[in-house]
C-alpha cells in the first residue's frame, strides 16, 4: 500500500522548519536531485510557503557504476544558481534506497565548494540502506520486496508507482 | 560467391553505443547528437571552481601522436584530465617507432601497459580504423585526425558551436572554405552536417584544391567563385592553407589565393549580416582569412577551443562506456 | 609412365573440341584422345566421368619471391599454390633480389623449378637494368638462359627516347616486351583509383589517365619500334578501348587483365582493407564492366592471376604503409568459373583466356591438348566447390577470398602427364 505523497508533505515540511530551527539555520539553500528530487522540492517549497530560488542537481558524472552501466544518455547540466560555500544546504530526492544517489550528490556538492551543512529531506527511505546514509526529514519508511521498485510520478499530480521486476 | 561472416559496424558494440570514436560515417543522427548533448553539460563543468568530474577515475588515457600537434594533444588532456584520468602523451616521431618499431608493437605494448583507452593521430588514411580493428580492439580507440580522412571531434566541435550559437541545422546553410582535397576537417564537416540534417552545404574552392565525387558522396553543392558560394550562407567555416600547396603547382600563390577565396571584411558582407566566422585553426592571418574578421564580432574561433575540451570529455566518456556495456554483455553471454 | 583418363568432357578451346572422351598419355605426352593407340596398357588411370579435363591453365604473372623475398614465398610452396589453382605453366616477373636482370637470375630460378617439378615456370626478365629504367638488360643472354619475354614492371623509363631504344633493341632479336602501362608522375604517391570511394576515405587518388595516357605513349611507340608488345593488367575501361582501337588499326598487340580486376572494385576499401590494396589499382565499376566486355569480346585474351603473396607483417599496418599485392593463385579456376557463373563467359570462352589465349600471347609451349603435345592438364568438377583456404599452399596469406565458397574443384593437375595435383 503506497502513501500518496501529497498527504506526506504538511509533515515533512513542518519537520523540516523544526530541523532548521533547532540549527538555527535562518538561510537554508534549497537543492532537488534530478528528477523525481526537483518535484518533491517544488512542492514541499510550496508546502513551506517559500518561493525561494531551487538548484538543480544532476549526479550522472558521480555514480559510482559507470563502469558497470556507463554513461546515463540523458545527462543535463545541473544549475545551481547560489554559491555553495559556507552555505547550508537542504538536499532533497524523492526514494532513498542504496545511498549511493546521496553519495554522489555530496561528491558533486563539494566539488563545487564546501557548504556549512547538508541536510537530506528524502519523500521515500526503503530501509535497504548499503550506505551508512540517514535522511534528516523523512516522509514515509516502506519496506519492499527485492524484486519491487517504486517510481514518482509529477510534477502534478505527484504519484507513486510500485513496479515488479521482470527476472 | 558468399563471404561466410556479416560484418559488425567497427564503432559500435551490440547495442548501437559508441566504442570507438574513428569517423563519423555510419553514426545515426542520435547517436551524434547524444554527443553534443553530453558536451553541453560538460561545458558546463568547465564554467566551475572546480572543474573536474571523476568518470575516469583509475583508467588511462593514452595520446598517441605520430603527427605534430601542440593543440589537439593539448585540448585531449585536458579533456582527459578533466574525467579524472591519468594521461600519458606520447610523440612517438622521436621515440621507439623510428627505431623501427611497427605501428602494431608500440601499441600493443601501451596496451600491455594497461592504457584504457588510445587517442590517435596518424598522417596515413584509415590509421584509427586499422588499430580498432587489428591491433588494440577492445580499448577504446578516439581518432585524432588520420592522414586526409577524418577529424570526427573536430567535426563534433564545430557542430556544437553552430549549435549553440545558431540552433538547430535545419535551416542553415553553410559554406567550407579551402583546401578540401587535403582536409580531414573538411569531410568530418560535411558528414556531420549531412548527418544532422543541413539542407544546404557548399563547398567553395579552385578545382586543384577539390577532391572527385564530391556531390555524391556527401550531397553538397560546390563552387569556384567565393562570392557566389558566401551568398546569404549562416556559417562560413575556413580552412588552413598550408604553404606546400604552392609547390605542388596546385595554386600559383598565397596572394592568388587570398583575392580569390580568403575571407575579408568586404566578402564576409555578402553571407548573412549574423553569419558565424569559423575555423579549425591555426589561423594563416592574410592568406585564408583577414586578421580583423579572425578578431572580429562574428569569430567563434575562440569558443571553438573551449567546445572542443568539451566534446573530446563526452567521446572520451560516451566511448569508454560502449566498451564497458560490451564487456558486461560478452561476460553475460559466456556464462 | 602411360595415363588413361577416362570419361571426361574435354574442352580444348584451341581446337575448338568440346566433346566427352578419352585422353592418353605416354612419356609425358598427349598421344591419343578417342580411342588408346594399339598396345596401350595404362599404368595410372583416372576415372574422370563429370569432370572437365582442359589444357593446364597458363598463368602469365605469379610472384614467386625467389630469389630474395624467402618471407612472401617460395618457388616450391608458390608453384605448388598454382598447381593446386589448376597451373601447369606460369611466367614469374623479374621483381626479385637480385632482379631479373642477368642469366644466373633465371638459372637459378629454373632450376629450383625443376627441382619443386610443381608447374613449368618461364620466366620474364627485366628489360632495364635492376629495373631502374637507365641502361638496357643484356636481353639476347636472359633469353638463352630462359626468359620468354622482358618487361620493366611499373617502374617507368626515365625518358621515352631511352624506351624506345630499348624496345628497338628488343625487336631487333624478335623479343617481346611487356608493358605495364602507368604514367610514373600522373600516379605518383597514389594509393586508390581516384575516384569517390578515395575521395571519401581521403586516399590519394592514381587517375585513370595515368593509365591511358601512358598506353597511348606506349602503342605509338610499339607501332613505330615494330616490337612484339603485351600489355599486362589493363585496369580501366579506357585503357581496354585504347588497346581495342590499337587492334583494329592491325597493330598485333595482345592484353591481359588480373582476375580481381574482373571481380572486385574500388568499392571494396570503404573500410581501409589493406587486402585490397593493390597496384595497379582496383577502380570503378564502370571500369570492371568494360573490362569484362573486353574479355568477351577477345580484345583482352588472357586472364592472369597477379599472385603476389606477402607476410602477414606487409599487410598489417595503415593502408599507406601496407604493401600491394593480392595472393591468390591457388584460386584461379575456382574465382574464374565465378565470371561463368555469373554469365559473362561461356565455359570455353572462359578456358580459352585462360590457356590458349595466354599461351598465344607469349608464344608459349602451352595452353592446348593437340595430340602430340605435352600433357599439361587439369582435371575439375564444376558442379563441386571450393572453400578458399581450407588447404593453403601459398606463404602469403593476403587473399580477400579466403573463407569465401568458390564454384568448381581442380581434381588432378597433370605435367608433362604426371600428377602434380591432387584434389
Amino acid at each position: 500500500m503506497l502513501p500518496n505523497p501529497n498527504d506526506l508533505l504538511p509533515a515533512m515540511a513542518s519537520a523540516l522548519t523544526q530541523h532548521l530551527n533547532q540549527r538555527q539555520i535562518s538561510e537554508p539553500r534549497f537543492i532537488g536531485i534530478r528528477t523525481g528530487g526537483v518535484w518533491v522540492a517544488q512542492a514541499l517549497l510550496q508546502a513551506l510557503g517559500r518561493d525561494d530560488a531551487l538548484g538543480v542537481l544532476d549526479v550522472s558524472f558521480y555514480r559510482d557504476d559507470f563502469t558497470q552501466n556507463g554513461l546515463h544518455p540523458q545527462v543535463q547540466p545541473s544549475e545551481l544558481p547560489f554559491e555553495i560555500e559556507g552555505q547550508h544546504l537542504v538536499l532533497i530526492d524523492d526514494v532513498l534506497m542504496s545511498g549511493r544517489t546521496i553519495r554522489a550528490a555530496l561528491n558533486e556538492l563539494f566539488d563545487y565548494g564546501r557548504p556549512a551543512s547538508v541536510t537530506l529531506v528524502s519523500l521515500l527511505d526503503l530501509n535497504a540502506r548499503e550506505l551508512p546514509i540517514r535522511p534528516d526529514v523523512v516522509g514515509a519508511t516502506l519496506s519492499l520486496a527485492t524484486n519491487e521498485r517504486v517510481k514518482l510520478s509529477g510534477p502534478t499530480p505527484l504519484t507513486l508507482e510500485l513496479q515488479t521486476l521482470a527476472n | 560467391m558468399t563471404p561466410l561472416a556479416a560484418k559488425r559496424p567497427l564503432q559500435l558494440n551490440d547495442q548501437g553505443q559508441l566504442r570507438h570514436f574513428l569517423s563519423l560515417d555510419g553514426l545515426p543522427r542520435e547517436l551524434l547528437t547524444e554527443i553534443l548533448d553530453t558536451a553541453d553539460s560538460f561545458l558546463e563543468v568547465g564554467a566551475r571552481a572546480v572543474k573536474k568530474v571523476p568518470l575516469l577515475r583509475g583508467k588511462t588515457v593514452c595520446n598517441v601522436f605520430f603527427e605534430n600537434s601542440t593543440r589537439t594533444r593539448t585540448t585531449f588532456e585536458l579533456a582527459a584530465q578533466r574525467l579524472s584520468a591519468d594521461v600519458i602523451s606520447l610523440n612517438v616521431s622521436t621515440s621507439s617507432t623510428s627505431k623501427g618499431e611497427t605501428l602494431f608493437d608500440t601499441l600493443r605494448n601501451l596496451e600491455a601497459m594497461a592504457a584504457d583507452i588510445f587517442v590517435v593521430r596518424h598522417a596515413d588514411s584509415g590509421a584509427a580504423h586499422f588499430i580498432a580493428e587489428h591491433v588494440c580492439p577492445n580499448l577504446a580507440i578516439i581518432n585524432g585526425g588520420d592522414g586526409r580522412h577524418a577529424h570526427p571531434t573536430q567535426g563534433m566541435l564545430d557542430m556544437l558551436t553552430i549549435r549553440r550559437h545558431k540552433g538547430d541545422f535545419e535551416n542553415l546553410s553553410v559554406a567550407i572554405v579551402g583546401d578540401i582535397l587535403h582536409s580531414r576537417v573538411a569531410r568530418s564537416n560535411m558528414l556531420a552536417l549531412k548527418t544532422l540534417g543541413c539542407p544546404d552545404i557548399r563547398v567553395i574552392a579552385p578545382k586543384t584544391l577539390l577532391p572527385i565525387g564530391l556531390e555524391q558522396s556527401y550531397g553538397v553543392r560546390v563552387f569556384s567563385d567565393a562570392n557566389e558560394g558566401l551568398k546569404d550562407v549562416d556559417v562560413v567555416i575556413m580552412l588552413r592553407l598550408q604553404r606546400e600547396r604552392m609547390q605542388g603547382g596546385l595554386l600559383p600563390s598565397e596572394g592568388e589565393f587570398y583575392r580569390l577565396f580568403g575571407l575579408t571584411e568586404q566578402r564576409l558582407k555578402l553571407a548573412k549580416p549574423d553569419a558565424l566566422v569559423m575555423h579549425p585553426g591555426p589561423i594563416n592571418r592574410g592568406v585564408e582569412i583577414e586578421s580583423a574578421v579572425a578578431d572580429g564580432p562574428q569569430s567563434v574561433i575562440l569558443n571553438q577551443v573551449t567546445y572542443g575540451i568539451a566534446i573530446r570529455m563526452a567521446v572520451l566518456s560516451m566511448a569508454m562506456s560502449g566498451q564497458n556495456a560490451q564487456r558486461q554483455l560478452n561476460a553475460e553471454e559466456a556464462n | 609412365m602411360r595415363t588413361a583418363i577416362l570419361g571426361a568432357r574435354v574442352i580444348d578451346p584451341a581446337s575448338g573440341l568440346d566433346q566427352v572422351t578419352d585422353l592418353y598419355i605416354d612419356g609425358g605426352k598427349l598421344v591419343a584422345s578417342g580411342h588408346a593407340p594399339s598396345g596401350f596398357v595404362a599404368d595410372q588411370t583416372l576415372d574422370a566421368q563429370g569432370l572437365i579435363a582442359a589444357p593446364g591453365l597458363v598463368d602469365l604473372s605469379v610472384a614467386l619471391r625467389e630469389p630474395g623475398y624467402s618471407r612472401k614465398g617460395s618457388i616450391a610452396t608458390e608453384t605448388l599454390a598454382a598447381a593446386a589453382g589448376g597451373v601447369t605453366s606460369l611466367c614469374c616477373p623479374p621483381f626479385t633480389k637480385p632482379v631479373l636482370d642477368t642469366s644466373a637470375v633465371a638459372e637459378l630460378i629454373l632450376d629450383r623449378a625443376r627441382e619443386a617439378g610443381h608447374t613449368k615456370v618461364f620466366p620474364i626478365g627485366a628489360l632495364s637494368k635492376g629495373l631502374a629504367g637507365e641502361q638496357l638488360a643484356e636481353l639476347v643472354a636472359l633469353r638463352d638462359a630462359g626468359c620468354v619475354a622482358f618487361g620493366n614492371g611499373l617502374d617507368n623509363f626515365r625518358s621515352s627516347r631511352t624506351l624506345r631504344r630499348a624496345l628497338e633493341y628488343a625487336a631487333t632479336f624478335d623479343l617481346q616486351v611487356i608493358f605495364h602501362s602507368q604514367d610514373a608522375d600522373l600516379a605518383e604517391g597514389g594509393l586508390a583509383h581516384e575516384g569517390p570511394t578515395a575521395s571519401f576515405l581521403g586516399l590519394a587518388g592514381i587517375p585513370e589517365t595515368a593509365e591511358t595516357v601512358a598506353l597511348a605513349r606506349d602503342l605509338l611507340l610499339v607501332e613505330q619500334s615494330g616490337v612484339r608488345a603485351h600489355f599486362s593488367q589493363i585496369t580501366s575501361a579506357r585503357g581496354a578501348e585504347l588497346i581495342a582501337n590499337a587492334q583494329a588499326r592491325g597493330l598485333p598487340v595482345t592484353a591481359d587483365v588480373a582476375l580481381y580486376q574482373l571481380i572486385l572494385t574500388d568499392e571494396a576499401l570503404i573500410d581501409f582493407s589493406s587486402l585490397y590494396h593493390v597496384q595497379p589499382p582496383l577502380r570503378s565499376r564502370a571500369d570492371r564492366d568494360g573490362l569484362r566486355e573486353a574479355v568477351k569480346a577477345g580484345v583482352i585474351s588472357a586472364i592472369a592471376s597477379h599472385h603476389q603473396p606477402h607476410e602477414r607483417d606487409a599487410k598489417l599496418a595503415p593502408f599507406a604503409a601496407t604493401e600491394p599485392g593480392i595472393s591468390s593463385v591457388q584460386l584461379l579456376l575456382p574465382l574464374a568459373l565465378s565470371l561463368v557463373q555469373d554469365g559473362l563467359l561461356d565455359l570455353p570462352t572462359l578456358l580459352a583466356r585462360l590457356s590458349s589465349g595466354p599461351a598465344a600471347a607469349l608464344r608459349l609451349p602451352a595452353g592446348s591438348l593437340r595430340v602430340g603435345s605435352a600433357a599439361d592438364i587439369v582435371l575439375f568438377d564444376a558442379e563441386a566447390s571450393t572453400v578458399a583456404g581450407e588447404q593453403w599452399y601459398s606463404k602469403g596469406s593476403n587473399c580477400p577470398f579466403l573463407g569465401h565458397c568458390l564454384p568448381g574443384a581442380v581434381r588432378y593437375t597433370l605435367v608433362d602427364g604426371h600428377i602434380s595435383y591432387q584434389g
